[in-house]
């Protein structure tokens, strides 16, 4: 670089005198610390051991995943980018793309709920931003413990003024998500924000600084002492003194984002830029390496132009700040002054900190200091990875409908169900959430699937979150396989062509055989489920070591799937529309009650094995759904998931405004576990009258199970011989409960 | 009819005011930068919603500074209509070109959802095209939309005929149910003395075809080409 105060490059940087407690406080191990020796061949300085430190952090290098990760199906004709850049990139045709990623902020957001929910919604809308993608929708996926635990109304209401606090300012609507509740997450909560852009596929982004001698430049936010260490705290359990790391939380600034985003899209419109990557986890180490290393070149940057907002910051600090709203770029030679004249009118720093070289080492200087001197593509690589042993969970037992005692009163269950902390609206949390913003939201929250229009078309973007825990922990091989069906069905349920997904893996502590093997079995459910759906993993994070002193969260691989509507005049959704409409179970119902939300209500646990899913059988019932959606012959349609047939029916109803007759068509199957089994592979369809009979017959013809199980009429759910419930009582109660419990 | 729509630093309803004043009026209007000094020359001037410096102050307290709000001003007092939707409404309030103040929300927390709004009368430029007591289904998406007003100034708004919405039940009855943010007497939008500037909180740019959810917003535009074409 031109700076004449920089010296050598041959120069090594002064060790820091080490000690185990300092390699333990970086969380190294001591065999990763020897394999750092060897790399370096010296001692390092303290801002090198601070980079390996995040570099090999379970957050930043997936040591203990990487070699389950890849055995994840990442291809298909849709897909423009895999796994391994900011975010996931799938083609929409026309010329456009969707941009894509999930990631957690959990750790972060149990000790500070609002700012961490808000910078982990921050984070993910930089990574589709940084791709060239102007984001058009959000959705999270959180799971908070037991309703009436002491913390638990607190970190409920911190996170989603969290959320809807960054996600509002900067203007892009939350559209959907889900949210559990748990004991098991009583002490580690789970915040996972999912974000989908719209790009031209001509104009797409890369992290790759290909060339030397160009200028590497920050903007954005200025550095602070922020969120030092943040990767390596959410690689590590919480204990007693997990308060203690409130300080190592950022602070997030929608503002400074919202005016970000227009300013990095302003300057995309032009060719100036050659590579850009956002500074998330690891702040300005993890950005220069990973855009060095798929470069192919080196990096020397001089910390003293980095822009700063406190004083007296050191290497070390700069380097592992992970202060929220910049970017690294590296542009055309000569195209600063253009660049720098946009950040200017958006009021954000503009500054060339460096330039990429032919060494292949990142060359940190400060204060005519060398503070680091690292090979780039030995830093990159060199993490270690993990084959870590595990047990296979044992196979739960198949509980029976004769097992669990029946209910008495189905109604009453019904009511009791979709008025508790499973089933009950969401609608105190959406409402918090500008979901409308931007003009496009063709179906708002509380359906199966958010649609967004793509903007200036008549296409249509599905997206949903989903999984379902307490099947995963009870068998993570089937838990896995219907995390990523419940995504394909809800997708599918509004009438859209299922695309690809991206995921958020929280699991516990992977140095336990147990956690190991549900990680492993429920990649393997997944890896499976995407490969018979041709749906592949684009992009995603994962996140372990979810404990507390030794308790861990159940498995947790939070799936986000897209999928595309051709014509939003075609899309459905779950409210029922006319009187006499009939009412069409499509998949077999076997009462199954194995860890259903039935059999904890009548038995007060969950127990056995969850319900299987049949991946031929899916496919086969989707896509016949899916053609009877485009053809224009159904009018409502609904999934069936949690809390079985009877309330997927009542969402129906509720959302309608319309009531449902009936037929008592359980048969020898108890009529709870007919009504509230969790049998998968299932829709609830209305159809007009006159096109029941042949719809029947056409769903036979396909060899696809399909049963009348009554009509949409009234203001009141019925089943013959069983009584009625009035809609606006059952309305009143499933309204009520989040409001009571949160306020 | 040409408009011109103003951007402050992190508005984010600007683009969706644009769509729906082009659909409706047949003309792109023109985005007009905070910095600037001077508005085109036009027949509406549109403030939109968002989130202008982050509302880290009062909400539209720092917008009301900006550079082009000397000529925003200038222009509204020259008779030039202006519109102030959401966050607009609040930069209309913190210019004073509107009074009263838009507090935090009764219970607290950001609102996203359809109200049901009272067309108070239709013998304005903004509400030609719905019928006088008609009720419209209107979005509101707000933190800050809780109107107060000294007693004298409320006083003087109803008795002149000034509020221009309220917020009601399906029935028209302006009750503390229907009310989503605790504003006095239900306001949810107010005119000026001269009947030309308009702040309201729900947006109207927001329900201007079914496949968003419904029409009603579009009888605001209407009205507008209607007066000012």
């Amino acid at each position: 670089m031109s700076d004449t105060n920089l010296i050598s490059e041959t120069a090594i940087p002064e060790p820091v005198a080490i000690t185990d407690e300092l390699i333990a406080e970086h969380g190294l191990s001591d065999d990763e610390y020897k394999h750092l020796l060897e790399i370096i061949g010296r001692e390092p300085s303290s801002t090198e051991l601070g980079i390996f430190s995040v570099m090999w952090s379970e957050h930043c290098s997936y040591k203990s995943s990487r070699y389950h990760l890849k055995k994840l199906p990442v291809d298909g004709p849709q897909v423009i980018q895999g796994p391994g850049e900011n975010a996931g990139v799938v083609d929409l045709g026309d010329g456009q793309a969707a941009v894509f990623k999930m990631e957690s902020h959990n750790h972060p957001s149990y000790i500070e709920p609002f700012q961490g929910a808000a910078t982990g919604v921050g984070g993910i809308m930089r990574d589709v931003f940084t791709m060239g993608a102007r984001p058009v929708a959000n959705l999270n996926a959180l799971r908070f413990g037991e309703p009436d635990h002491a913390k638990t109304s607190h970190l409920v209401n911190g996170v989603v003024a969290g959320i809807a606090a960054y996600g509002n300012c900067m203007g892009v609507p939350t559209v959907g998500g889900e949210t559990n509740f748990d004991k098991r997450y009583n002490q580690n909560i789970l915040v996972n924000a999912m974000c989908i852009g719209l790009a031209d596929t001509d104009k797409i982004f890369y992290s790759a600084a290909k060339g030397v001698g160009l200028p590497v430049v920050y903007v954005g936010s200025k550095t602070g002492r922020d969120g030092i260490h943040g990767a390596t705290m959410a690689s590590a359990e919480f204990d007693e003194q997990t308060d203690e790391k409130r300080p190592t939380v950022q602070v997030g600034d929608p503002f400074t984002e919202k005016l970000l985003l227009e300013a990095c899209l302003e300057l995309m419109s032009s060719d100036a830029i050659i590579a850009i990557q956002d500074m998330g986890a690891a702040g300005l180490t993890s950005s220069s390496v990973e855009m060095a290393d798929k470069g192919g070149v080196g990096f020397t940057m001089n910390l003293d132009k980095v822009p700063q907002r406190e004083r007296g910051m050191t290497a070390y600090e700069m380097m592992l700040s992970e202060s929220q709203e910049r970017m690294l770029m590296v542009l055309k030679p000569g195209s600063e002054p253009a660049a720098k004249a946009i950040f200017d009118k958006w009021d954000l720093d503009f500054a060339v900190i460096g330039e990429t070289t032919n060494t292949g080492r990142l060359i940190v200087h400060h204060k005519g200091v060398i503070e680091a001197n690292l090979p780039v593509a030995t830093l990159a690589d060199s993490a270690p990875e993990y084959q870590r042993p595990f047990v296979k969970t044992p196979e739960a037992p198949q509980v029976a409908p004769s097992d669990i005692p029946a209910s008495e009163d189905v109604l009453g269950t019904l009511k009791t169900l979709m008025s508790g902390p499973h089933l009950c609206s969401r609608r105190w949390i959406y409402e918090q959430y500008d979901h409308m913003v931007m003009g496009d939201t063709v179906q708002r929250p509380g359906g199966d699937a958010a649609v967004v229009r793509v903007h200036g078309t008549n296409k249509g973007l599905a997206s949903a979150t989903d999984v379902t825990p307490r099947y995963c922990y009870a068998d993570p091989y089937e838990g896995g396989k219907q995390a990523v069906v419940e995504t394909w069905r809800n997708i599918t349920a509004v009438g859209a062509k299922p695309l690809a997904i991206t995921n958020c893996l929280n699991f516990g502590n992977p140095t336990r055989e147990e956690i190991m093997g549900q990680f492993v079995g429920c990649l393997e459910g997944m890896g499976d489920a995407c490969r018979a759906l041709d749906y592949p993993i684009v992009s995603g994070n994962v996140s372990l070591y979810n404990e507390t002193n030794g308790i861990g969260i159940p498995p947790t691989p939070a799936i986000g799937g897209i999928g595309l509507i051709d014509d939003i005049a075609t899309q459905a959704t779950v409210a029922l529309q006319d009187e006499g409409d009939v009412l069409i179970v499509v998949g077999e119902t076997n009462g199954h009650v194995g860890q259903s939300l039935y059999q904890e209500l009548q038995t007060g646990e969950f127990n056995g094995a969850p319900p299987a899913v049949d991946l031929e059988v899916e496919r086969k019932h989707g896509d016949a759904i899916r053609t009877l959606i485009t053809e224009g012959r159904l009018k409502a349609v609904h999934d069936t998931s949690d809390g079985g047939l009877l309330v997927t029916v009542a969402e129906m109803c509720l959302a309608g405004k319309i009531g449902a007759q009936l037929s008592d068509i359980s048969g020898n199957i108890p009529a709870g576990s007919f009504w509230f089994g969790e049998d998968q592979g299932r829709y609830v369809i209305s159809i007009a009258a006159s096109d029941s009979e042949a719809l029947l017959a056409d769903l036979a013809a396909k060899g696809i199970a399909a049963y009348q199980i009554g009509i949409a009429t009234g203001k009141e759910i019925s089943i013959a011989g069983d009584g009625s419930l009035p809609l606006e009582q059952l309305s009143e109660e499933f309204e009520a409960y989040l409001p009571n419990l949160l306020a | 009819m040409r408009s011109s729509v103003i951007v402050f630093p992190a508005s984010n309803c600007d683009r969706d005011a644009s769509v729906a004043l082009e659909d409706i009026t047949g003309t792109k209007p023109t985005m007009v930068w905070h910095a600037e000094s001077t508005v085109p020359d036009c027949d509406l001037i549109l403030l939109p919603g968002g989130f202008s410096f982050g509302d880290y102050l009062r909400s539209g307290a720092m917008a009301a500074q900006s550079p082009i709000m000397k000529d925003v001003i200038a222009k509204a007092k020259s008779g030039v209509p202006v519109l102030g939707i959401c966050n607009g409404f609040q930069v209309l309030v913190e210019s004073e070109l509107l009074p009263g103040a838009l507090m935090r929300n009764r219970d607290i927390k950001f609102l996203c959802k359809d109200v049901q709004l009272k067309v108070e009368r239709n013998d304005t430029i903004f509400t030609s095209k719905y019928d006088a007591g008609e009720i419209i289904t209107i979005p509101i998406a707000h933190h800050d939309g809780n109107y107060f007003a000294s007693e004298d100034k409320l006083k003087q708004l109803e008795d002149e005929g000034r509020v221009a919405f309220r917020y009601v039940n399906e029935i028209g009855e302006a009750t503390p149910e229907a009310n989503p943010n605790g504003s006095q007497n239900n306001i949810a939008g107010i005119y000026s003395k001269s009947m030309k500037v308009l702040g309201l909180m729900p947006h109207p740019e927001r329900l201007i075809s079914n496949e968003l959810g419904g029409t009603d917003g579009r009888g605001l535009f209407e009205s507008l080409v209607e007066a000012l074409h």
